[in-house]
This record gives C-alpha cells, structure tokens and sequence, in this order.
C-alpha cells in the first residue's frame, strides 16, 4: 500500500483538461456533426422590420436540385406553440403570441418566414431564393419613447399597445422627500447601446429522429440544455421522455445561447415531419438579425446628495428595448439591474421604475451581465459627476459612502443582503497598483500646458449580484424556474472518479475546476476524476450555466456530493477494519485508525470493496455513490475596484487606454488562472461596449451593423493589457467561499473607461458621450464644447 | 465539376468539386476535417485560418479549386504522433483558449507570424493577430502565449 499525496487542489493555478482536444482540432461543435442522411436546412428571413405576410409560395423551391421539402411557417404553425417567455415580470406584463416561425406578420428584420430542407447546405441556400412572399409593409416601431404615445402604430395590434410592463421598486424613504432635504441633486440621461454577443462559435441544431419510436435527439449550440428540454417538449410537443439535448462542445454564449430559440423548434418540426436528420447552422450575418441582442436602454437617473458628498437618495427611470418578442428572460433583464443602481452605497430612498417596450427589432435578452452592467455604469457616471459637483475626488467621494468591511453583512437599500465585502481593500490595493497620485499630477501637468492630447482616469467601483439564485426569491420576482443545481459523484470501482454536474459549460473550465473541488474532498488524483456535463440523458439534472452561477451553485453541489460520497465510504471502511467510525481518520483520500495508523483503506479500495459488495456492513446499499442538490440562501456580491487611464487626442478623437489595474474581490478562488482569463476577457467585453460595438439601425429598421464587417468586435491590435489582481473576502453563503467571476469584468469596466474619457476631456468643457465612444463622437464632443465656450 | 488534387495534413485527396466551394467547406464538409471551424462570412474573425503552401489563409476566403496542387495545413496536422508544437504547447500552459473555437485560427496564425518574425514584440503579435478574433479571453494570454512559444529552440 502507497501513501496517496495529494496536495490541496482548490487554489492551484491547475491547467485545463479542456485544453488537449481544442488545440489540436479534435473538437465536437455542433456544427461538426455528421449522420447518415443528414440534410441541410436554410431558413428565409424576412427583410422588412415589419409586415404583413400575404402569400408565400415555397413550391419554386421545391424544383431546384438537391431540395428535399420546403416549408411556410402556416406550413408548420400546426404541432408548434409559441416560443416561452419564463419571466413575466409583473401580474399585468403583455405577452404576445412568438411563434417559432412567423405565420402572419413579421415583426423584425430577420423573422423566420419558410425553411427549405436539402441535401447540402449550397443548395438549401440556393433554394431559399425561389420562394416567393408577398410582404405588406407596416410602420417600423423603433424609437422607446415614441413607442410609447398614443399614436405610436403597434407592434402586436392585438395587444393595443406597446407598453410590455412597468416594474417599480421603491424603498426606503419618500424619494421627493429626501430630494427636498438634499442640497445638491443631480439628474443625467445615459444611454445603453444595443450590442451583439458574438459568441465565436455561431448557433447550430442538429436533430436525428428514431421515427419508429418517436425518440428525438437535439443537438444544439447551447448553454442550457436542461431547460432547453423542458421548453422543446412543451413547444413542440414531444414528450419530455422522447426528447434527449445535448450541447457538445459550445463555443462561447455570454447569454446569446442562453435561449430558447425558434430554429430548435423548426428543426425538430422538419425532423418529425420528414423523418429525416436536420442539421440548421446560422452563418455569422444571419446571427446577428436571429441571435438576441443585449443591453438597449435609456436610462434616467437622479441622485440627491448633501454637500458634503453624502448620497441621500437615488431615482431611476429605465425604458427597456424588448426588441420584437418576449424570448426566455427578456423582461427580466433590466429588473437584474434593478437590484443594482444603488451598488456598493448606503442612501436612505430608492425609486426605481423600468417600463418595457415593444420595438420591430431582434429581440433583446441577457447578454454578459444581463441588467447588471447598465445599473453599474449609471450609478458609477452619476457618482462620477457628482464628485465634480461637489469639488471632491471621485475616490473620495465613493470612500464617504460606501459600506464600511465592518458593517457586513448588509441590507441595501434594495433590500439584497450583501454577505461579505471590503470596498476599502480593493480600493487602495488598486490605487496602489495604479500609482493614482502619479497620474492625477502627470493630468494636472497636462491640462495646464493645454496638451492636445489629455490624460483621464476613471473609477468604477462596483459590485455584482450573482450565484443566481435562491429559487424563492425567483418566485418572487416571477421567474419560472428554480436555481438549484444537481452534481452526482460516481466512484467507479477501479477508484476513478466521475463528477456528473447540471451545469453546461461553454469556456468557462469546468471539467477543471469540478476536478480540483472533487480531488480536494475525496483524496483523490486529480487526472482520476473526469467531468460529465451537457447531455441530458448522461446529465439528467441541471439548471445550466449562466449569471456567474456555475461555481457558486454547481461547484457547491460538487462539494456537497462529495462529502456525502465519503460520509458512506466512512462507515464501508470502519466495518472492514472493525472498528468504529468515530476512531476513524480521513486524509488525502485514506482512512486510518486513530492509533494504528497500518491499520487503512484508501477511498478507492473501498470503491472496488463495494463494488463487490462481499462484505458490506448489515442493511447498507452497496453504492459510496451520492447525489447534492443545492438551493443556494442568498445570491453572491463579488466586488472590486477598476482604473482606466486613458489618453484622449482631442484633434482626432481617438482614445488610448495606457493603463488598466482592477483588482476584484470574487471570494475564494479555485484556480487563480482560469479566474483571471475569466476577468480579462470580460474586461475586454466591457471596453467593447465603451469604445466599439454597437447595433445599429436604420429609419427603416434594418440593422445597418449587419456583419462582422460592420460591427467592431475589438481584435489584439485593439486592448491593452490589463494588471488585474486580487483580495480575498470568503462568501458566507456557501462552504467554498466563493462568489462567481463570470460577468465582474464586464460589469466594471464600461464605467471606468468612459469616466476616463469624459475626466480627460471635461477640462475642455465636455460632460458625456455616448457610447461607443468612436473617434469621431469623441471629436465632435470636444468640437461642440469648443463652440459651446466660444 | 473540377477535379483537385490537394495534399491535407500530409495525405493526397482527389475530387470532383464544385468551382464554387469553398476550401473550408471541402475540408470540414467532404473531407470530414471538421477541427477548422468557421466564425464568420465576411473573413473577418479569422477562425477558419490555415495554411496553404506556406502561407496563412483564410479558408473561407479561398476556393478548393484554388488549393488544386497545393499542400494544406490545418490544426489537425501540426502535432506530430501527438507531440505538440511548442506554440500548442503555449497556448495550454498559459491559458490562451477558453472556449477553444477560435484557436484553430489562432495557432495557424501566429505560425504564419513566427516563421516571418521569429522573436516578435509583443505590439508585433498583437497587430499581426489582428484578424483572428477570440471573444473570451481578451487577448492578453494569447499574446503571452505566442512570446512563450517565440522563446523555445522548436520551431513553431
């Protein structure tokens, strides 16, 4: 018998298992899937935001070479529901009808109208042009406030309206009276762009049918797969049991494959009706008018403040682009945020309200912080210029109200109990890293030499609500579904490990990280164990992966199933070495006899001893398997603090970031590296919002931004690099102490770098930009300021 | 129909091929060669990125007809009986992947950039990735990566 040293695994900057396959081409996208037979299936689009579908014949199509069927959406309106929206975010919400493929009306550019089905995806694509539709055009509903008069024409008339929900949210005192005690208040008008996920990996569906027993497998590019079930067998139809999803290798999603998609369900209506496998694959065009958009809203905010920088109260009035449709969690988006305008900051008044509001635009719905980026980057801006407002700096202005390390746990304002926390940390570990004072007199230097190119810092200290979530508080805000997770741990009886987990990851290094958690608590070699995910029929239990959930919820019902596993090997070990469980030890994957340390077992000698079942004690199950399903008590708040210096050429407009230092509190880490490419690469997502992406559309509704040509997804050539580094602040509410890290860059850095801008050119009289902040918004900024001084 | 002959990964294949498809699509499509994958239609992102006669292509921009006699290769050729390249080798041990889909292009492309520029500041790596577009990692350890692998005695 060896000794079996295993060093703690949580902690350790492992490298990923993932890695082998993806870099040598040895990859599963769904894409990449092949079965005899398999057809190809293009799907025609509408070019018009909107209008009435008048007759549409497919049959043209049907006498091209290769083609095998053609299909109108009233083709196959029959056997197919309406796409679900699982958030109905108020008792009153409107809820229009979404059919998979439209029927009558079209209500976007890019709404699905006919499929074609052919032998390969040339000539699926040749046949969608011999279609023939008739379009009556409609009046495009684009503009959130004009959507919302009297007058305004609708884009579901049956609803008689375009007003989709108002949710409001009012705690504390009476706003208006604090706004009456305050002597500073502050009102500003920031707008969320629209963008596009750009998961690299396009969406793709395949489907293989077993016709005789009415058994389907769905393959789809997805980051939900065990709620994509739920919601196929309800739409489509076909009994949850017939019905098997499965997400093999997923390229990326940041919320654009966190959907239920009408392609799923086309696709399985093709399948069933022709019998015959499907595969549909979006080409990169065709994702940006059928993927969901993300962010999308004007938001009104006003904050009341004493003059000495203590912030009284907060108002905002937020106007949420649906787009089109209501897809799974579009309401809800902006009510994510709703929880967080008031961030990391003591007030006494809350008032918050969104409406949302029906456009002819592809749908909106959670893109890489989901609501949570747009409250950061108002309250951060506004806190930004109040500070100017009151002669403070921005820092210190912050550092008078936020929540002091010592008064945690807290209720804010909104009513989320931050578990743990240090603003103060965080702060001066960046400010240090940053040189803060070095910079703000190299500014200083340059303003009063008049420099044509500035200098500008910008602060975003933020927070985040994640972990997501607590199933009763879901009930409460109307959600449909639970937030548990599901993790079962199998020890084969060879002593290897299998860790099945509900979640679904698409990058984010799970099979890594649930390796290290089980390796930790079972004592085993990390290489032993192997990660089961994303198939429903292996995966049976899960609620996916998405809102920096994943570890929180999913890693914690590792944990939990393991200790389980060696709570039973416990009692298997004590009865073959006779003696009780309490005298037993159990380190690094050993029990041992207090005393008589010859006298042990390995973990994995009692799988194989089970496994055998010869000499198990009296009346137990012949299984150390166990199952943990977690129902988390409170969200998680990682936190942490971002600086942006940023030099602004005020003759071109355009912006250098020089310099980006965060350091982010995301609580106990499992693997110091995977965290920080998890930071960097949200960083990046939230640069792209302040600098460079936006989706943009015409008078008519067309999305002029329609191709990766035309809308900037930043490459190397375009970011710095960034210094990120770490404090460490346990979460209370789970046994690993850890907060999830998945959206914090995001979240952070939009703010920072557009507090930067607008701190380098405010000097020059400017007070805001929109986003993305280009070099000719930029340029035009300082131009009018100029004018405005002249 | 037009008959090629094209060399991938070190075998011959001949075949009866359309004027109009693309390289990629007779790699992944006819050839089963599915570890190039695709990102984009307007050669932007840079994923489909392989290496034909000696220079980094964009497959999706490049006909099968045009590889005719030529010799390709792609992600799936460049470890040799599963001895990783030192850039492959980079982009594991300093995290450069996450959700893998554009690594493909990726390593092809800062092949393409080591054998030109064998030590390559990192503003060199940086703009000569600039069209291989990666949404998750930000860039900063793809970058390491390639200066990582710049630094071994094995070629790329």
């Amino acid at each position: 018998m060896t000794d079996q040293i295993v060093e703690g695994e949580v902690g350790r900057a492992r490298l990923r298992k993932e890695d082998a396959r993806l870099i040598t081409g040895q990859t599963n996208w769904t894409d990449n899937i092949s079965v005899n037979g398999l057809l190809h299936m293009s799907i025609l689009r509408s070019p018009m935001a909107h209008a009435r579908i008048g007759r549409i014949d497919v049959s043209p199509a049907l006498a091209r070479p290769g083609v095998v069927a053609a299909f109108s959406g009233s083709d196959l309106a029959d056997g197919l529901g309406s796409l679900p929206c699982a958030w109905p975010v108020t008792e009153d919400i409107v809820l229009p009808d979404h059919p998979p493929i439209a029927v009558d009306e079209v209500r976007y550019a890019g709404d699905p109208v006919a499929v074609v089905v052919a032998r390969d995806r040339y000539a699926a694509a040749d046949a969608l042009e011999a279609i023939e539709v008739d379009y009556e055009p409609l009046p495009p509903v684009l503009d959130l406030e004009a959507a919302l008069a009297e007058d305004s024409p609708l884009v579901h008339s049956d609803k008689g309206t375009n007003r989709c929900y108002v949710w409001p949210l009012k705690t504390g005192e009476d706003f208006d009276s604090v706004r009456q005690r305050a002597e500073v208040t502050l009102k500003r008008r920031y707008h969320q762009q629209r963008l596009i996920p750009n998961a690299m990996e396009p969406r793709a569906v395949v489907v293989t049918p077993l016709p005789a027993s009415g058994e389907y497998t769905l393959y789809s590019a997805t980051q939900i797969p065990h709620v994509l079930r739920v919601m196929m067998s309800l739409v489509t139809g076909i009994p949850e049991h017939k019905l098997r999803v499965i997400a093999p290798d997923v390229g990326g999603g940041f919320g654009s494959k966190l959907n239920v998609c009408g392609e799923d369900a086309v696709a399985l209506a093709v399948a069933r009706r022709i019998g015959r496998p499907v595969k549909w694959t979006e080409s990169r065009s065709e994702g940006y008018l059928a993927t969901h958009h993300g962010r999308g809203m004007i938001q009104d905010i006003e904050i009341a403040a004493t003059r000495e920088g203590k912030v009284l109260g907060l108002k905002v009035d937020l106007l949420a682009d649906m787009g089109a449709y209501l897809m799974l969690v579009t309401p809800g988006v902006p009510i994510l945020g709703a929880f967080m305008y008031p961030a990391i900051y003591k007030m006494d008044a809350y008032d918050f309200t969104c409406t949302g509001v029906f456009t002819t635009r592809t749908p909106t719905d959670a893109y890489r912080g989901a609501g949570r980026p747009e409250a950061t980057f108002a309250i951060e801006r506004i806190m930004d210029e109040l500070a100017v407002e009151l002669g403070l700096d921005p820092v210190e202005l912050r550092r008078r109200n936020w929540i002091r390390h010592e008064e945690f746990p807290y209720t804010s304002i909104a009513g989320l109990t931050y578990d743990s926390g240090n603003y103060e940390a965080a702060t001066e570990k960046a400010l240090g890293l940053f040189d803060y004072d070095k910079l703000r007199a190299e500014q200083a230097d340059r303003n009063h030499r008049g420099d044509t190119v500035r200098l500008g810092i910008g602060v975003s200290t933020y927070t985040e609500m994640c972990g997501l979530a607590p199933s009763r508080v879901l009930r409460d805000l109307r959600y449909g579904a639970g937030g548990w997770e599901a993790a079962t741990i199998r020890m084969l009886p060879t002593g290897k490990v299998e860790v099945v987990t509900g979640t679904s990851p698409h990058g984010q290094g799970h099979v890594t990280c649930w390796s290290q958690i089980a390796a930790d608590v079972l004592g085993v070699p990390f290489e032993d164990v192997e990660v089961v995910h994303g198939d429903t029929k292996a995966a049976p239990q899960g609620m996916d992966t998405y809102g920096s959930r994943s570890l929180v919820v999913g890693g914690t019902a590792v944990h939990h199933a393991a200790v389980k596993v060696v709570e039973k090997a416990r009692k298997v070990a004590a009865h073959l070495l006779e003696a009780s469980e309490n005298d037993l030890e159990f380190t690094n994957g050993v029990f041992s006899v207090k005393g008589s340390p010859d006298a042990r077992r390995t973990i994995q000698e009692v799988a194989f001893e089970t496994f055998s079942s010869h000499d198990l004690p009296d009346g137990m199950e012949p299984t150390i398997n166990a199952e943990h399903l977690v129902d988390p008590d409170n969200f998680s708040y990682p936190h942490g603090t971002h600086l942006c210096a940023v030099e602004v050429d005020t003759e071109t407009g355009q912006t250098h970031i020089r310099s980006y230092v965060c350091v982010d509190d995301v609580g106990k880490v499992v693997n110091p590296m995977i965290v920080e490419g998890q930071v960097h690469g949200g960083i990046a997502q939230g640069i792209a919002q302040a600098l460079y992406e936006e989706a943009v559309y015409d008078d008519d509704g067309n999305l002029v931004s329609g191709t990766m040509a035309d809308y900037l997804v930043p490459s190397a050539a375009d970011l710095p690099d960034f210094v990120t580094e770490r404090t460490e602040t346990p979460a209370t509410s789970n046994p690993l102490g850890v907060k999830g890290v998945g959206e914090a860059g995001t979240i952070a850095s939009t703010p920072a770098v557009v507090n930067a801008i607008v701190d380098a050119l405010r000097p020059l009289g400017v007070q805001d930009i929109r986003m993305p902040c280009t070099p000719e918004r930029v340029w035009r900024a300082v131009r009018s300021a100029k004018e405005a001084r002249s | 129909m037009t008959h090629i002959s094209v060399k991938v990964d070190g075998t011959t294949y001949e075949d009866d091929v359309e004027p109009r498809l693309l390289l990629v699509h007779y790699l992944r499509d006819r050839l089963g060669l599915s570890g190039t994958p695709i990102g984009c239609d307007t050669s932007n992102c840079g994923a489909c990125t392989v290496e034909l006669d000696g220079v980094s292509v964009k497959s999706c921009s490049v006909l099968a007809v045009q590889a005719d006699g030529g010799e390709v290769t792609t992600v799936e050729g460049l470890a040799r009986d599963g001895e990783l390249t030192a850039l492959q080798r980079a982009f594991h041990e300093k995290h450069a992947l996450q959700c893998g889909y554009c690594t493909p292009g990726m390593l092809m492309a800062a092949r393409d950039l080591l054998r030109e520029h064998p030590h390559p500041t990192t503003d060199e790596i940086r703009h000569a990735l600039e069209g291989n577009l990666c949404r998750c990692t930000g860039y900063q350890n793809i970058v390491r990566a390639v200066q990582a692998a710049s630094e071994q005695e094995v070629p790329a």
